[in-house]
């Protein structure tokens, strides 16, 4: 993880992708910053390269469009292009649900765009929308299950199915201790106050519907979410 | 949303943000839309560049300011003021749309005689319990309905659970049948003369002196949303967090609701009230809820006292003689029973309604906190996606909380700061957390991220929209919906054979979803079509709600989301491009209810069903095909007439009158005033902020006195006049997002690009305050609060304009909340200065006012820290009962002078102070909730617990966090 000393340095507050997150982005073919030089180029070509000469000489004389493309640029090909196929998606930060298309290449996300037959977004997304890939790929991502023991320190590491019988039975024993069958005056009440669980705004529907669906049935009653922060 | 449910019944946004681009006029208030929901704004210029006017109300100029074209800045905390006068100049001068008004509202109702106003009491409506700081509600209902009133206990118990948030689909219950109207609102007690009567005081003098906003800027705005409400023209109003993160934030939108009922402007193009919520799915996850309070579609969880049985509980549901689509209550009931136990819920069991576990008060978030602090009630502790480290408000009390459990579950994208508290959190440093003697057991467990499954999220216009699948999730990463299934497996697995009743609901949930792939994946398109129902004599999924039968016949886990599997297609899947439909695109996703878009469209009509304009057309009665229709599915029964009137003693659907637009309402109409369903009080009135540097000018009443607190050591309220020491505490903070971060960071700070954009925390201050305190452009401030210190680099700028308030000038402090110790961009949680005072209706905290001091340079470090609080908790004589007041004018006297002459001399400062002796006890509280190995279940922290203020007696129920600890 990157962390940088933001109080420390303010001239230099900037953040720049180094480490492993240039090395994957120049991988994806973004350059992390900073100019491509070419060398060992004709002088015609050089002259040709120029901007300003595309512009008096070639159809764009605005210069808004190919006159001012560089040749690196001109050399590539947009990701949403080469992908094997594009998923229908929504933007997960606000609740304006912008449309996306994201694009995949090799089983991997290679692109997060608007999509413009949205009614409502038309094919914008903000800042955060359009850095959504990131959140799909970034270096923060986490792949593997990290588990704090009692008392220690630093993480250790657990496999799925360890983590999962292990949770199954703190859930369980949580459950029972808390158990209430009935209030003082004798009203039942069917319930566990041992466990408490805070989520729910940027999960699925169909999520929320299991979560309160089995906390419901073990007779948990504190579920809760966002909509209260 | 129960400002929105209990004036119009239901608590959605009213419309899409498309029918934005209809309106004439747009005012902002409550939200700075360009910078949070940025690509909804799009509707906002698209109006603008059709010749709409926007006009911006806000404590800061904001993004939204700068393409507004009026920006008026106002105090933080006084919006019911500023609409209020509004509200007092379309009464007094009779601009409202009369027709709209007699016809769809309950402006000629007559409220019983024992109904008292804030005018006749000073700031409080009748039916008050100091003791129990609550209303009983039976004045407040129409003349002869009385006993229809909640009692206190009623109160306190809606008020502990909730009511409110389960007004999200349907009004609140009240007979309507003996009510007595008044067509010419001459009567006295019609809720039109009290409503007059009510809002007198609130004039543009007062919104100058309450909340500096000059006179002049005051005219431009009424007159411009009044004369652009008619006929012809419409005024959307939209409002988002800055309004609902407020102690009195449900009656801020009953404001805005009242106004927009007054104007005639709901359920009109380009009108209704535009709610935008902060989530992808904040929306659904109160229509689906994952909130202790509610069944999925508004059903209340049941209640130990309220519902011992199924018929009990329908029956309150439906209320007596009720009007409305509530009247049905017992289908969704059943339905929805029937999708949770299947074949096991029969008639004969009650369709196992007695395995419901039941609520008694409030178990919401912040009170589970409390219990956390205490120890020994929770055990272990779930986090989906949240960060409450970051997010919540007091954050210290959220750490040092999840210090004192045995485990906690994390279940997120990146590692957030809610699952390291035990080794970075400020407490570390300052040693209140000490990592190897902490005991919290942690499973940081990677989530799926929304690419990598498929599934629905409901977005602000109620729309779902599916989303498809693109890639598998990397490593052990899952979906909530893997992880719950099979946890639920697994449990099931251990328990099975159990004979042990408590086991059985367990046992006898409907569990076999089928699951797919190597990682066993259960299918989201199954759990959608169960949400949907089924018919289950056929095994055919049903076209919507209304298909519902209460006998055990059909099955549905929503009722209000019924029909978004209609025709056996998933309808939220539908991505017709939008420039082949018309403006509100039916065929892209589906909205909740029956995919109406625009809700009470049936108002865009006059009461004999024609359009009120061809301009403003929407739906109306076409008397040859004998059915409503327009641009929009009718919110309303399609071949029901306007001249349809219901035979005597109708209930339900049958007694939805053709002219009652709100059929989710008890009694069909929009409630410019509300006997029920808010339970601090029928009409908004203004209170100060629980933490304020002014008294209340507009009532004694300083604070609203049905206001939730958490009285605990970590949660100390500043005094606030009458009470002495808030001059300590002399400036006013407030928080909100910026475009470029999400909420509590976990979704922005890891990445690079967001977090290169926005690179760190920084607060905004006038070159007023600056100059004041000695605060530099880009250097170091601290803000500090009886909670916090915060720091944060200095951003001089006119942007927060210092405001003339009671002939003083009051500061703004802004500052945005996403920072945390983790990620690209790292900086201290801002949220950690907020105290815990709730609305009485949903239990949200007041996030966007409080006071603060403010010092230049950086913050102490260590244990420093807690000494700067406590010097100032020391000065400002802070204690667990400052702020807690429930009644001014008992506090102010209590040898019961009248209320007039306390008013008299109601702004002078009457606090009791500290004697010297007392401030050895403030500053000498521990917060320790450290744990020792081989301790079991730890207690919660070792406080000396100061004696209550004798003027604030012990309160019932919610102050129980501090029994116990006495001594
Ligand atoms: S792209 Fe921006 S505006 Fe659109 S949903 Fe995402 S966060 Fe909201």
């Amino acid at each position: 993880m990157v962390v940088v000393p933001v109080a420390v340095r303010p001239a230099e507050r900037r953040v720049r992708p180094h480490g492993a997150a240039a090395a994957r982005l120049a991988h994806d073919g973004r350059a992390p910053g900073g100019r491509v030089y070419v060398r060992g180029v004709g002088v015609r070509t050089w002259i040709e390269g120029w901007p300003v000469y595309r512009q008096l000489t070639g159809d764009d004389p605005l210069g808004r469009g190919a006159a001012t493309q560089s040749k690196r640029s001109k050399s590539l090909t947009p990701r949403t292009v080469t992908a094997d196929r594009v998923a229908k998606s929504v933007c997960p930060y606000c609740a304006v649900g912008c449309g996306q298309r994201v694009y995949v290449k090799d089983e991997r996300v290679v692109q997060i765009e608007g999509d413009p037959d949205s009614p409502h977004s038309r094919g914008r997304l903000c800042p955060k929308g359009s850095a959504s890939e990131q959140l799909v790929n970034g270096d923060a991502r986490l792949t593997r299950i990290k588990y704090r023991a009692p008392y220690a320190t630093e993480w250790s590491e657990l496999d799925l199915e360890t983590a999962m019988e292990m949770i199954t039975d703190r859930v369980l024993d949580a459950r029972r201790r808390g158990w209430q069958d009935a209030d003082e005056r004798g009203n039942k009440l069917n319930r566990t106050m041992g466990i408490a669980s805070l989520g729910g705004a940027t999960l699925d529907n169909e999520e929320n519907y299991l979560i309160k669906k089995l906390f419901t049935a073990m007779g948990a009653i504190q579920v809760e979410n966002q909509a209260r922060i | 949303m129960p400002g929105l449910g209990a004036s119009f019944g239901r608590g959605g946004a009213t419309g899409d943000l498309q029918d934005l681009s209809n309106a004439d006029v747009i005012v902002i208030e409550g939200s700075n839309m360009a910078e949070c929901h940025p690509v909804g704004f799009q509707w906002v210029m698209e109006a603008k560049a059709r010749g709409a006017k926007v006009i911006h109300v806000d404590p800061r100029f904001t993004r939204t300011s700068a393409l507004a074209d009026t920006y008026v800045p106002i105090r933080s905390g006084t919006d019911i003021v500023f609409l209020g006068a509004i509200v007092n100049r379309v009464l007094t001068q009779e601009r409202d749309f009369r027709e709209y008004v007699l016809a769809y509202t309950n402006a000629s109702w007559i409220v019983s005689e024992d109904f008292q106003d804030t005018e006749d009491l000073d700031g409080l409506f009748s039916g008050f319990d100091a003791e129990k700081r609550s209303y009983d509600t039976s004045s407040w209902q129409y003349e002869g309905s009385e006993h229809h009133g909640d009692d206190e206990e009623d109160t306190a118990r809606a008020q502990e659970s909730e009511s409110g948030h389960q007004l999200g689909a349907g009004g609140a219950a009240v007979e309507h049948r003996d009510i007595r109207r008044d067509p010419t609102l001459q009567h006295p007690r019609t809720v039109w003369q009290i409503l007059k009567r009510h809002f007198s005081r609130y004039t543009p003098e007062m919104v100058a002196e309450v909340c500096g906003v000059p006179t002049d800027v005051f005219d431009e705005v009424a007159e411009a949303w009044i004369s652009n409400s008619n006929r012809e023209r419409t005024t959307a109003l939209v409002y988002s967090v800055g309004w609902t993160q407020r102690g009195t934030g449900v009656q801020y939108i009953r404001t805005g609701a009242i106004l927009q009922l007054l104007l005639g402007n709901m359920g009109r193009p380009g009108g209704g009230i535009m709610a935008l919520r902060g989530h992808a799915s904040i929306q659904g996850s109160t229509d689906i809820p994952t909130l202790y309070n509610l069944l999925p579609g508004y059903l209340p969880m049941p209640h130990a006292e309220k519902h011992a049985d199924l018929a009990t509980y329908v029956d309150q549901i439906r209320g007596q003689g009720q009007k409305g689509f509530w009247g049905n209550a017992e289908s969704y009931v059943v339905s929805l029973l029937k999708a949770y136990f299947g074949d096991r819920a029969t008639a004969e069991n009650d369709y196992m309604f007695d395995a419901l576990p039941r609520i008694d008060g409030d178990h919401g978030t912040y009170g589970q906190v409390m219990d956390m602090l205490e120890g020994g009630k929770i055990f272990g502790y779930f986090l989906l996606g949240q960060n409450p480290a970051v997010g919540s408000a007091n954050g210290r009390a959220q750490r040092l909380g999840m210090a004192n459990l045995d485990w906690v579950v994390v279940r997120d994208l990146v590692e957030i700061e809610s699952a390291t508290f035990w080794k970075d959190a400020p407490e570390v440093e300052t040693g209140e957390i000490v990592p190897e003697e902490c005991r919290t057991e942690v499973f940081l467990m990677p989530a799926a991220s929304h690419v990598e499954k498929e599934g629905t999220f409901t977005q602000t216009q109620r729309m779902l929209q599916w989303r498809e699948k693109a890639v598998n999730p990397p490593g052990d990463a899952t979906s909530e919906l893997w992880f719950f299934y099979h946890l639920g497996r697994r449990m099931r697995e251990k328990l099975a054979g159990s004979t042990d009743p408590r086991d059985r609901p367990l046992l006898d949930v409907a569990w076999d979803y089928p699951v797919h792939g190597e990682e066993q994946e259960p299918s989201s398109e199954d759990v959608l079509k169960e949400i949907n129902g089924y018919d289950l004599t056929t095994g055919e999924l049903l076209p919507g709600y209304t298909a519902m039968r209460p006998d055990g016949t059909t099955s549905g886990g929503c009722w209000i989301y019924s029909g978004v599997y209609a025709d056996g297609v998933n309808q939220a899947a539908r991505r017709k491009p939008g420039r082949e439909q018309s403006l509100h695109a039916h065929e892209w996703g589906w909205a909740w209810p029956m995919n109406r878009r625009m809700l009470y469209n049936r108002a865009s009509a006059d009461p004999d069903g024609k359009p009120w304009s061809e301009r403003k057309a929407l739906v109306w009665w076409d008397e040859a095909a004998g059915r409503w229709t327009g641009d929009d599915v009718p919110d309303f029964e399609v071949t029901k007439p306007p001249s349809y009137r219901p035979p005597e003693g109708a209930t339900g659907v049958e007694a939805i009158a053709g002219d009652d637009p709100f059929i989710m309402q008890s009694d069909g109409k929009g409630w410019l005033y509300a006997p029920k369903g808010v339970v601090d009080g029928p009409l908004p009135a203004h209170y100060e902020p629980a933490e304020s540097p002014f008294r209340n000018t507009v009532y004694t009443q300083q604070q609203n006195p049905a206001r939730e607190i958490y009285t605990n050591h970590l949660n100390e309220v500043h005094p606030s006049p009458p009470e002495r020491g808030s001059e300590v505490f002399p400036y006013v903070w407030t928080t909100s997002r910026m475009t470029e971060h999400h909420t509590a960071g976990g979704m922005s700070r890891f990445l690079p690009y967001l977090a290169e954009l926005q690179p760190a925390l920084f607060m905004e201050v006038s070159p007023e305050l600056a100059a004041e305190r000695g605060l530099t452009h880009m250097g170091w401030a601290h803000v500090v609060t009886a909670r916090a210190v915060v720091e944060a680099r200095v951003m001089v700028t006119d942007r927060l304009a210092p405001l003339r308030v009671q002939d003083r000038v009051v500061h703004q402090i802004w500052l945005p909340y996403h920072w945390g110790q983790g990620g690209l961009t790292t900086g201290d949680v801002v949220n950690d200065l907020v105290h815990l005072t709730l609305d009485p209706n949903v239990h949200i905290q007041e996030f966007k006012a409080g006071t603060c001091d403010v010092r230049p340079g950086r913050r102490p470090r260590g244990r420093a820290v807690l000494e700067l609080i406590d010097e100032y908790r020391v000065r400002g004589g802070v204690t667990m009962s400052t702020g807690t007041v429930a009644v001014t004018a008992e506090f102010l006297d209590p040898d019961g002078r009248s209320r007039a002459e306390q008013a008299d001399d109601g702004a002078v400062a009457a606090g009791e102070g500290h004697d010297d002796e007392d401030l050895d006890k403030v500053v000498s509280v521990e917060h320790d909730i450290r744990s020792r190995p081989g301790q079991p279940q730890q207690h919660g922290a070792a406080l000396r617990v100061l004696e209550e203020s004798p003027r604030s007696g012990p309160r019932d129920g919610r102050d129980r966090h501090d029994e116990g600890r006495q001594g």
